[in-house]
């Protein structure tokens, strides 16, 4: 057997040019997973069968001289909260137990279309709830670094995935940081789109203002490539945003000579553990190297991100669960009247913090407290989007840490929520303002452990953003590198 | 306790009681939901479709599975704006909430409308009685599922098992909120009439209460004759007939009024009308006690109908009701109000009464004949002008309002002309000279009961009237006209006193 390549181009190029079987690449693959994610646990289903039958599919398109696409034979991961036709979806919750869509989501249905090869789906904490992957119902992920310590979350799955080498790519999805938050702690590339960039179809609501379905990769150039094949209108989501797709390959080699970068003051100082901010420092030092000019920009409403951010989502998510009833689908507990079966279904099938977040939002919805709540939270919302554009106006691109801290131990923050909900305070104010916003891998901390710097850009800024991206991933020191 | 059907103040309908001898005036406020006649659903390309096997019209949208998202139906917003227009309503930028409540025949367990910022605001609606209702509002919203109860009462509680059918679920609705100006159970029901014909008219719907696509809920509350303050009011729902919609407006307003001068006061609840029974009762508190937790439906932008949009529809606007009966009373010379104009716009014979008056027809004759003899099929069909020469025909004598009557319901059945028919019939014309010849005569037959025709009084001379007219018909076939011989009759009786 040749030897697979690591990145996703690289081995879309060999299965294009029949050098590598997609056949092969999936089986080095199959076997990785087979040998080390009862471990990791990254995976709730790995897809053999179809995966096998989509790999045949690309070798006989290759065989019968078609291009099968750009994402030709590459294995690829998926969040278990985007529909696949016919396999079960779980949202790594009991109470979806036995659901499987009659349809794909449109991001499933484009990569497929562009030759990957879906190979399973990945664990998250329960409907994308958390930051630790600790939530889900079928267990903890571990963080391939190190087993002892949380892959981040809600997609921990998908990082972990990737950082284990099960899969090249993975798909995830961002409501607060869900991406790019578990990437920095697995020490992977990891991209939230701009809002609407990605078409939401088939993805499993938490908080529909918020979400939005983004790649990771173990290189830039691997997001974009993924990026580029997901992104792009679809009429079956209003909320997609109907402009061409970038070119985001093309503008890697372009360097950031001449772009604005600025470090946002309210997310260098208190919170921000000294190791993660140093690393920020040094790579804001390897943008200046490459021509960037760098400068402190203050977002005052992004220190107020995370109490909006814990109105609106779960606000949001109280309604998008109510359709978990009993009635249609998924699990169901008997009892005498109608009321009583939903709640006895919801009171089983929901785990603590899905809970958490249903009553929060229901809370901040009711009669008598929407004003003081919700509808304040949709005014700090606002305010964060004046000043990022403010922040924009002189800046072409921002920079930040991505999470606070390094991968933290597992049972380390799950007795004290808030703790928790702390890990998303750089990744949310992206959320709230729709924007786009990427995690890049620079280095280590004092313990080892994977640091990210996060790219945030203004709407539709994905192209800069992934220009400073490869700047940053050139430039990075390795994480082995002594920490000083 | 009395219910006067007099009118008082107007068209004011009175609850007199029969302790206290006060009068309470009964204020109604309509709340219409109607199923708009798209060919598709509101967010879903499934077929829009009443009475097909159950659960067959359905995808993952309406079926509200997970991850999928709703598609606004651009079809949707232009009969909803074209409903609101011709409820003179302005259009307005709008967003769609969701309303939380938990309900099994609701896939998502929350309903896509519109709340805080609806479509249609601030219109009206003119009665033929003349009465203007205003319309708070006329929004968007999806249609729930359908449920069967199997065993128990046929309600959800206590029954063995429910059955759900989701083709309805999605279905588009516009909901007309009335502002509370209507006074009397008739005439809400003249209100969901009128409302009917204009969604008829415009094509928004084709508003059958039996089948659902109509549905009626009523805010009736009552007040002191001379009070200004609006009463607290019940939600009277499960009115499934315009019947029903008057019984339990009348029924709500009378158990008001008994509470309240037995000194209790109204408790503002939704209450079901229970037909059989003929009365209303509260609905379970539990059930009503809900927080509906509205916000802004994220998976939907903004609706903002452009002026051009908004300008188009209201030039292909077809003639509304309350227009047409202005141009036909206009024409006519007769007061909007009159039933024949009401009538003749319900039977769309206004524009052929039209034609007919501008053919030369008499209005108040054309008129008379749409309100008592065209009902049937064909009428539409009719020849203006020869309709006009019928009346002028019968305006001249030649024909009586009896022979006019035949030669009508010929004339629709074959197409002819009314001289053509009238001779066939044998229907001579009869001259005045004629008909004065033949009563003379009689007279002159009967001395003593022309006598008692003279002098007797009213009773005796209306029995004696009888006996004439009776006569001169015979003589004449029947040719003679009513009316004519009435006249003459009263006229030779004035010469002889």
């Amino acid at each position: 057997m040749s030897v697979i390549p690591s990145t996703a181009l690289e081995i879309a190029a060999a299965v294009r040019s029949g050098e590598l079987s997609a056949r092969e690449v999936l089986d080095g693959h199959l076997a990785r997973i087979d040998a080390q994610d009862g471990e990791i646990n990254a995976f709730n289903l790995v897809m053999i069968d179809e995966a096998r039958a989509a790999a045949a599919a690309v070798d006989a398109q290759v065989a019968a001289g078609e291009d099968p696409g750009p994402l030709a034979g590459v294995p690829l991961a998926l969040k278990d909260n985007l529909c696949t036709r016919g396999i079960p979806t779980t949202c790594s919750s009991r109470i979806l137990e036995g659901w499987r869509p009659p349809y794909d989501a449109t991001v499933v249905q484009r990569v497929n279309a562009a030759g990957a090869v879906s190979i399973g789906k990945t664990n998250l904490d329960e409907f994308a709830m958390g930051s630790s992957t600790e939530n889900s119902a079928f267990g903890p992920t571990r963080n391939p670094r190190d087993t002892s310590r949380v892959p981040g979350g809600s997609s921990g799955g998908s990082a972990a995935a990737v950082a284990a080498g099960f899969a090249p790519l993975s798909l995830g999805s961002d409501t607060g940081g869900s991406i790019r938050q578990p990437a920095a702690l697995c020490g992977v590339v990891g991209v939230k789109p701009t809002y609407g960039m990605v078409s939401r179809y088939g993805l499993i609501a938490f908080a529909s203002s918020l979400d939005q379905i983004g790649p990771f990769s173990t290189t830039v150039a691997d997001s974009a490539l993924l990026l580029e094949a997901i992104a792009g209108h679809d009429g079956r989501d209003s909320t997609s945003i109907n402009a061409p797709v970038p070119s985001l390959l093309e503008s890697l080699g372009q360097g950031v000579d001449g772009l604005r970068v600025g470090l946002v003051t309210e997310l260098m100082g208190e919170g921000i553990a000294p190791d993660v901010a140093a690393r920020v420092r040094q790579a804001a030092d390897a943008l200046t190297a490459a021509g960037a000019q760098i400068g402190e920009v203050s977002v005052p409403a992004a220190a107020y991100g995370l109490s909006a951010y814990y109105l609106i989502a779960p606000a949001e998510a109280s309604s998008n669960l109510a359709r978990y009833d009993g009635v249609r689908y998924g699990m169901r507990v008997d009892a005498p009247t109608t009321a009583e079966m939903n709640a006895a279904t919801r009171t089983a099938g929901f785990g603590d913090e899905v809970k958490r977040r249903i009553m929060l939002g229901t809370y901040a919805l009711s009669a008598g407290y929407y004003d003081a709540y919700y509808g304040k939270a949709l005014k700090v919302r606002t305010l964060i989007v004046r000043d990022f554009e403010k922040a924009y106006a002189d800046f072409d691109l921002l920079l930040t840490p991505t999470s606070p801290t390094t991968a933290f131990k597992f049972g380390d923050k799950t007795a004290d929520p808030l703790s928790m909900y702390l890990n998303d305070i750089c990744t949310i104010p992206t959320n709230l303002a729709g924007h786009p916003a990427m995690s890049v891998p620079f280095g280590g901390g004092s313990d080892g452990m994977p640091v990210g710097v996060q790219l945030l850009a203004p709407a539709l800024g994905e192209s800069t953003m992934f220009r400073a991206a490869a700047v940053l991933e050139a430039a990075a020191p390795a994480l082995d590198e002594v920490w000083s | 306790m009395t219910l006067t059907h007099e009118p008082i103040e107007g068209e004011h309908f009175i609850v007199v009681s029969e302790t206290t001898g006060e009068s309470w005036e009964i204020v109604v406020g309509l709340e219409v939901h109607c199923e708009l006649a798209t060919v598709t659903k509101l967010f879903c390309g499934c077929p829009n479709m009443f009475g097909d096997e159950p659960n067959t019209n359905v995808c993952p949208v309406c079926l509200g599975l997970p991850g999928s998202l709703p598609v606004l139906n651009h079809n949707v917003v232009e009969l909803a704006i074209r409903l609101g227009r011709a409820l003179h309503c302005t259009v307005e930028p709008s967003v769609f909430a969701r309303k939380n409540y938990f309900y099994p025949d609701m896939p998502k367990d929350y309903q896509v409308s519109q709340f805080d910022k609806p479509i249609n605001v601030d219109g009206w609606l003119d009665l033929p009685d003349g009465t203007r209702v205003g319309i708070e509002r006329a929004h968007i919203e999806e249609d729930t599922g359908k449920n069967t109860h199997a065993g128990g009462s046929g309600r959800i509680h206590g029954a063995d098992y429910s059955l759900v059918d989701y083709n309805r679920a999605g279905v588009p609705l516009v909901e007309i909120v009335g502002r509370p100006h209507i006074r009397h159970p008739e005439q809400a029901k003249t209100y969901i009439d009128e409302l009917r014909a204009i969604l008829l008219t415009t094509g928004a719907s084709d508003a059958k209460m039996e089948e659902g696509s109509l549905r009626v809920d009523a805010n009736v509350s009552v007040r002191r004759v001379g009070d200004t303050a609006l009463g607290t009011r019940c939600e009277v729902k499960n009115l499934n007939s315009l019947r029903s919609l008057g019984r339990a407006i009348e029924y709500e307003a009378r158990r008001q009024v008994d509470l309240l001068e037995t000194g209790e006061r109204i408790k503002q609840e939704t209450r079901h009308w229970d037909e059989g029974a003929g009365r209303t009762r509260a609905g379970r508190s539990k059930e009503e006690a809900q927080d509906y937790r509205y916000f802004q439906e994220p998976d939907l932008v903004p609706l903002a109908p452009s002026a051009e949009w908004i300008a188009a529809i209201d030039a292909a606007m077809p003639p509304l009701p309350a227009a047409r009966r202005d141009a036909l009373a206009s024409s006519a010379g007769v007061a909007v109000t009159e039933t024949s104009v009401v009538i003749a716009v319900q039977r769309d014979l206004d524009q052929l009464a039209l034609a007919t008056i501008a053919a030369g027809g008499d209005g108040k004759r054309v008129l008379t004949h749409v309100e008592h003899n065209l009902s049937g099929d064909g009428a539409t069909d009719l020849n203006p002008a020869t309709f006009a020469q019928l009346v002028s025909l019968e305006l001249g004598g030649q024909l009586t309002a009896t022979q006019a009557k035949t030669v009508l319901a010929e004339m629709v059945t074959s197409g002819r002309a009314p001289d053509v028919i009238a001779a066939e019939l044998g229907f001579e014309a009869m001259d005045s000279s004629e008909l004065e010849g033949i009563v003379d005569g009689l007279i002159a037959e009967s001395p003593d009961e022309w006598a008692d025709f003279c002098t007797g009084d009213d009773k005796k001379r209306g029995k004696l009237q009888g006996f004439f007219t009776g006569k001169i018909m015979k003589a004449t076939k029947g040719q003679a006209d009513g009316k004519a011989v009435a006249a003459l009759l009263e006229s030779r009786r004035a010469e002889s006193l």
